[in-house]
């Protein structure tokens, strides 16, 4: 085995090259949506503290309160209503901003077309899925930048993002915004589904986490360089 | 600048090394404005720069705001007694026979003052609507009373047209609200004496309270013992404690 030391002793032995993977404004929305979403979650949880109803259960039986006490101690989130609101409803603007941002450069620039899974796709994430669990020994075959099930939860997830600002805008301005309250179907519904999207980003966050170690470090580093490094024998794999 | 697709390693280092450099910095520079808002000065107990923006809010809403774009009502059979939820400037005991509405101008100055009867006086108006309370619950109930444009027009010979504002506090003063002459005007705004053609309780505001869709719970005083008209914003009890002054629904 040759060690990196004397590889790079030799000229011509660094044969990898550097494909584009993440363009510019991607990246950047990428990274900046991370701090928003942290401080709108954050703000966001102050304020439910304020009418902390929902739970999980059946009939009567209560499997678990969101949320226990000892959680908003520690976060503290307790008694901080108007800054919660301060906070939220100011930043709120600063994450519609980039989302719209995105949608606007997906559209324009096509890069949608990685994004959005096909007919397939769905099917295919379900494989992707197993394989990654462990279940289903061979991978299933990728044709472009993302695997289904990536294009699957990456989809969701902008989804995600635009119903929480709808949903937002619902609790926001009920009254001014009556016809959109009415279609996501009322007032108090708005406020449990823009609940459960919190809740999904959270989920999802612990997932991209793991799917991102597990892809390794090249992976991660596109998303700041934009370049993912291969090595020549991935390029069959690439040109597939 | 569009990014080539394709890099050489070397092209790749300069690259990488300037993206990480790019980052640091970008870091850094969220850190410090994030440690600056924090520590802006305070208006009103939150980061001045966020009650700038409580304001910027306000003047998008307020513009957007229509006088007959009314706030949906609901069926009188889905309103029930709307729970309580404060009891600010209503610690002390109310003598309901020696009750009175003071009414006062942009300078101070005593223009008036009404028994309930006098307001009952007025057309009286009926809605049922769904009440918000700015802690995120919401309840539909219903409110019977005078339209605040209505009182308000008694003055109208004696008023100066640059009214923006109005004051209205509780008798002992411990308890005020300041709201946006818009919405005071606006017809779904009562100077309400009944919930669900009862005259209300103590707890509820006796015997004369604000009613209105379009504010959260905040700005619907109870108890009402003063109103002033303004040419500014007034004191606004929940709003000097951090939330915000137009808290428009």
């Amino acid at each position: 085995m040759t060690s990196v030391l004397d590889s790079t002793d030799e000229p011509n032995v660094d044969n990898r090259r550097a494909v584009l993977r993440h363009r510019r404004p991607s990246r950047w929305m990428h990274w900046i949506n991370f701090p928003l979403i942290t401080i709108m979650i954050w703000s966001g949880l102050r304020i439910y503290w304020a009418e902390d109803i929902y739970a999980l259960g059946i009939l009567d039986w209560e499997w678990f309160s969101f949320f226990p006490d000892w959680f908003n101690e520690k976060l503290g989130l307790e008694r901080r209503l108007a800054r919660g609101l301060a906070f939220h409803l100011s930043f709120g603007w600063l994450f519609a901003i980039n989302g719209l941002a995105y949608g606007l450069y997906c559209a324009k620039s096509g890069e949608w077309r990685h994004l959005v899974p096909d007919r397939d796709g769905i099917r295919n994430s379900v494989g992707v899925v197993l394989h990654d669990l462990g279940i289903r020994q061979d991978a299933p075959n990728q044709d472009g930048r993302y695997n289904s099930a990536q294009q699957l939860s990456y989809t969701i997830i902008v989804a995600l993002g635009g119903l929480a600002l709808l949903t937002g805008f619902a609790i926001f301005k009920p009254t001014q915004l009556s016809l959109l309250v009415t279609l996501l179907g009322g007032y108090e519904t708005a406020r449990l589904i823009h609940f459960w999207v919190c809740l999904a980003f959270v989920g999802f966050f612990v997932i991209h986490v793991v799917q991102v170690i597990r892809a390794g470090r090249s992976n991660f580093t596109s998303m700041v360089t934009g370049y993912e490094v291969l090595d020549p024998e991935d390029d069959e794999n690439e040109d597939a | 600048m569009p990014e080539p697709e394709e890099l050489t390693m070397d092209e790749y280092r300069v690259r990488s090394r300037r993206s990480v450099l790019t980052g640091a910095a970008a870091m850094l520079g969220g850190y410090v404005g994030w440690r600056r808002l924090q520590d802006s000065a305070a208006d009103h107990n939150i980061p001045g720069v966020l009650r700038d923006v409580h304001e910027t809010n306000e003047s998008i809403w307020s513009t957007l705001f229509r006088d007959d774009h009314q706030a949906k009502t609901f069926g009188r059979a889905d309103a029930s007694i709307l729970q309580v939820n404060g009891f600010q400037g209503m610690r002390n005991d109310i003598d309901l026979a020696t009750w009175q509405l003071n009414v006062l101008g942009p300078d101070g100055e005593r223009l008036g003052a009404h028994s309930l009867a006098d307001i009952q006086a007025l057309p009286m108006h009926e809605m049922t609507i769904q009440h918000k309370c700015i802690e995120g619950w919401a309840q539909v109930t219903n409110w019977s009373g005078a339209r605040f444009s209505d009182f308000m027009d008694l003055y109208a010979d004696r008023l100066p047209d640059d009214i923006t504002d109005v004051y209205l506090a509780t008798p002992d003063d411990r308890y005020y609200v300041s709201v946006d002459l818009a919405t005071m005007r606006h017809q779904q705004t009562l100077l309400a004496y009944q919930m669900l053609d009862q005259p209300l309780d103590d707890a509820h505001g006796a015997p004369l309270r604000l009613a209105t869709p379009l504010k959260y719970g905040i700005k619907q005083i109870k108890r009402i013992g003063s109103v002033q008209f303004r040419r500014d914003k007034g004191g606004d009890f929940w709003g000097e404690r951090g939330y915000d002054w137009y808290a428009g629904l």
